[in-house]
């Protein structure tokens, strides 16, 4: 008896414990492996102004004319396999840490602090619209 | 005495059940944010290599 409300005094711990969220499961990290391989050929395009990190966590060309000409199509898959993999990195959070409904809170929270982490110089999404950081 | 010691135990336990798996950890997402941003973007690499003579 006194052992088991001993146990049961000690649940709020193992809750602390378990604060962190989950972030080490194989399919976190292969999405993110395959984004940092993708990083350094989307970095130019951040620092020209030709992507930018928009307000949902993902990244959209926003000017395509910082592009050459041959170059936009590359670019434009470049972006759209970013977005899958953030999109899925997003839902594998949430998932993995067993509330699926979270995955709009993950996207947020990774909105903010792509965002925050940004280079000087880099185009941003905030609410009014593009801005230079 | 002992349903009263139960009552307590289960008072101040259950909320704490409740808060951890109903409410968002903004706290715990943004060091994970941070930990995966700092990996794609290689940010804490690239400090590394500035300190470095």
């Amino acid at each position: 008896m006194r052992k088991l409300l001993t146990l049961l005094l000690m649940l709020p711990l193992l809750a602390l414990a378990a604060a962190d969220l989950e972030i080490n499961t194989p399919a976190i990290s292969a999405l993110q492996s395959s984004m940092q391989t993708r990083h350094p050929q989307l970095a130019p395009y951040y620092a020209s102004g030709a992507v930018g990190l928009t307000r949902d966590g993902l990244v959209a060309v926003r000017d395509a004319t910082a592009v050459p000409l041959k170059d936009r199509q590359a670019v434009n898959s470049l972006v759209s396999a970013e977005n899958t993999d953030r999109n899925a990195l997003y839902k594998e959070i949430s998932v993995a840490n067993g509330h699926p409904e979270w995955e709009a809170e993950v996207r947020a929270t990774f909105a903010q602090r792509w965002m925050q982490k940004a280079q000087a110089g880099w185009w941003v999404q905030e609410a009014g619209g593009w801005a230079k950081k | 005495m002992k349903h009263w010691i139960w009552l307590a135990a289960a008072g101040l336990i259950l909320p704490a059940c409740v808060t951890i798996n109903i409410y968002f950890p903004a706290a715990a997402a943004e060091k994970a944010a941070d930990k995966i941003i700092d990996e794609v973007w290689q940010l804490k690499q690239d400090q590394d290599k500035e300190a470095q003579p």
